[in-house]
């Protein structure tokens, strides 16, 4: 860590609630809708009850007003598509799909129209629409409540996904996408909502815990050197780049140099920082919760492949979750998940 | 239902007249250039002219149509430039979406039209998020939003109405009931009798119009247009009306429809039904009436010669408006 200076620690909720409040104060035109992101709804004495599951909406109804901060009924293709309109007809929505698994009700809102009205219309709409979505095991929630379902937006074109990995990056990036002119996907993950940065794995996760409070944002489309090194890539995102951060930690006790790149986009995807270091540790770990066909893990190891392949001193290597839907029970959740233990293995696979 | 002919005006009516002959007239040519290849498959509105016609006599700018599949009559009735849309049919870069939408897809939305939708029932959500951004923003436009009988078993319909029924939003749900989901019988698949009727569910006046008649359709529209404006929320519309050819160019609408059934339809045409009472009112004369027919055959001449004297678009046309903002070089690996 640097030397102490007065850092600004916040939550990951924390930071998008305020990513969020603050974009609502700069332009009118941004609102959000969502199941229970007040709660108590229409209540007078219990409104503002939930917040939203992971409190990141909590407090924006007593500050913006029913008008902007919109519970829903249980209606995802209504509502999402109802964004889609909103967004279309010259507002910015914010839309709160609780669980990436809930896609397969309003897939439909999402792939085919938000993700296509742009090209399709010749260019003339444009679709400013942000959609937020929870992922990630690890809360015994099981099949539907616990997937990390990014690869099958990425897999969209005309959909951008970014995937904050702390609380810092969580503001920036969630700032980034209501200000884009695409419809963007964030994707947060269950265990870093709440989870206060941990100085523990290295100089902070991206900055050393400090979320400035003046509003800024992150390139959408840019991954970050979250650590340099010299011996092998660990490419992480959302939870799993902490994972890498601690695997690296491992590695360099064992004397291996891990660079870890935090990929933060994951369409567009930042693949001349993936190539660069490659080329720089001529091995990679890709570490990715999503399942392992057809996903982000996949494309990057084929990136590496095509474009690297003559860099390479070892093959490219995938921590992911198995081929299974997410188990319930801890034992089989646990062996379900990547661990910094996995990445410490696949990393010193590559080394040998 | 009894018309209110006399609150109509002649501008009104002309324009109505004007309107579905252009379509109906843009519809056959269609055909013609499907026969010749140009034009890659389309789903014809032939028959159903006077159900967005009636209703879009009453929009203005900033109100928002949303349609279907089968979209050209609500393009055309919208005010959308039929140069530029038989551009678009003929796949050029002169086309309303630059080629890249086609028949199922096109969208003016400096006209107002929003688009229209190849998934059955998607667009009707988005109608209603356009009538929230008009009521969020403070105006008293309206979003109407068509589709078909087949879309009322969708569940993208229910949610939309509900939502429009809880938030008041100002959309006109307008049902074109042509009788079959493609080939499927209405009556074989919707539940209750009737489409209308599922507007009590969710709190908002239901109403069933004969769809062949634009001076219904103008009458329905009128009512549910100001109710939007006026803050009174949605309507649900069921025009019952009739696609004379198949559901897509190539069906043989024989193959689960009788010619009785067909021949009651077409003799309650919705041109010759308002051709006839313009000129029993003496609105106009026989000479002035084709003469907009003539016009009708002239305007799509000029399209088709539009269209043709148009170019293809460039390869590099591929790649762009996948996103507003985006690295370069992404879209051709792999």
């Amino acid at each position: 860590m640097a030397q102490a200076q007065a850092i600004r620690a916040l939550t990951y909720v924390q930071a998008v609630n305020e990513a969020l409040r603050q974009e609502m104060e700069r332009d009118e035109s941004v609102f959000i809708m969502g199941e229970d992101i007040a709660g108590g709804a229409g209540r007078d004495d219990f409104e503002d009850a939930w917040g939203g599951v992971f409190r990141l909406t909590k407090g924006l109804i007593t500050q913006f007003g029913k008008e902007r901060v919109r519970d829903t009924p249980i209606s995802e293709a209504g509502f999402i598509g109802a964004g889609v309109g909103a967004a279309a007809a010259g507002m910015r929505p914010i839309v709160d799909l609780m669980f990436s698994g809930f896609f397969g009700v309003c897939g439909d809102q999402i792939v085919n129209n938000a993700a296509k009205m742009h090209y399709m219309f010749g260019g003339k709409v444009k679709l400013p629409l942000t959609i937020m979505t929870s992922i990630g095991a690890g809360t015994a929630s099981a099949a539907q409540h616990s997937e990390t379902l990014y690869s099958v937006f990425v897999h969209f074109p005309g959909l951008k996904s970014v995937c904050p990995s702390d609380a810092y990056t969580a503001k920036g990036l969630h700032a980034a996408a209501i200000r884009d002119d695409d419809p963007v996907m964030i994707f947060n993950h269950k265990l870093l909502m709440g989870r206060t940065q941990k100085p523990d794995v290295g100089p902070g996760v991206v900055t050393g815990g400090h979320v400035p409070e003046e509003p800024y944002t992150i390139e959408i489309g840019k991954a970050h050197v979250a650590r340099e090194g010299e011996d092998v890539t660990l490419i992480g995102c959302g939870y799993t780049t902490l994972l890498c951060h601690q695997a690296a930690v491992m590695l360099e006790s064992e004397g291996h140099s891990a660079e870890v790149i935090d990929l933060l986009s994951l369409s567009p995807m930042d693949e001349g920082a993936i190539i660069e270091s490659v080329k720089k540790t001529r091995k990679i770990v890709i570490v990715d919760e999503d399942y392992p066909r057809c996903s982000v893990a996949s494309d990057i190891s084929a990136l590496v492949a095509e474009l690297a392949f003559d860099y390479l001193d070892a093959p490219p290597r995938r921590v992911t979750a198995p081929h299974t839907p997410v188990p319930y029970t801890m034992p089989l959740e646990n062996l379900y998940l990547p661990t910094k233990e996995r990445v410490f293995e696949a990393a010193l696979s590559v080394l040998e | 239902m009894t018309t209110t002919s006399e609150t109509i005006d002649k501008k009104d009516l002309l324009w109505m007249y004007e309107t579905m002959v252009t379509i109906r007239r843009f519809e056959e040519q269609c055909r013609r250039e499907a026969d010749a290849g140009k034009l890659r498959g389309m789903h014809s509105s032939v028959g159903q002219e006077a159900v967005p016609t009636g209703i879009c006599a009453h929009l203005k700018e900033g109100d928002y149509v949303l349609g279907t599949h089968r979209s050209h009559h609500h393009c055309i009735a919208r005010g959308v430039d039929i140069n530029e849309m038989m551009a678009e049919l003929l796949g050029k870069t002169t086309g309303t979406n630059k080629g890249k939408g086609g028949t199922m897809h096109i969208a003016d939305i400096t006209k107002g039209m929003l688009g229209a939708n190849g998934v059955v029932g998607s667009n009707i959500p988005v109608a209603t998020g356009a009538a929230l951004s008009a009521k969020m923003r403070g105006t008293d436009n309206a979003s109407v939003v068509f589709f078909g009988d087949g879309a009322s078993s969708q569940g993208s319909l229910h949610e939309a109405m509900n939502l429009a029924g809880i938030w008041q939003l100002p959309v006109v749900f307008v049902c074109e009931n042509n009788r079959y989901a493609e080939s499927t019988p209405v009556e074989y698949v919707v539940a209750g009798g009737s489409i209308a009727n599922r507007a009590a569910g969710y709190g908002m006046p239901g109403v069933v119009a004969d769809g062949q008649s634009a001076l219904d359709m103008y009458e329905l529209g009128a009512e549910a247009v100001s109710r939007a404006r006026a803050g009174g929320g949605p309507t649900l519309i069921e025009a019952q009306t009739y696609r004379y050819m198949g559901h897509f160019g190539g069906d043989d609408t024989s193959l689960y429809r009788s010619e009785e059934e067909e021949a009651y339809y077409r003799a309650r045409d919705c041109i010759d039904r308002l051709r006839a009472y313009i000129l029993e009112g003496e609105v106009v004369t026989v000479d002035d009436l084709d003469a907009l027919d003539s016009q009708a055959v002239a305007a799509v001449a000029g399209a088709v010669k539009f269209a043709d004297e148009s170019p293809f678009p460039d390869g590099e046309e591929l790649y762009s408006d996948v996103y507003i903002e985006y690295p370069e070089g992404h879209f051709s690996r792999g």
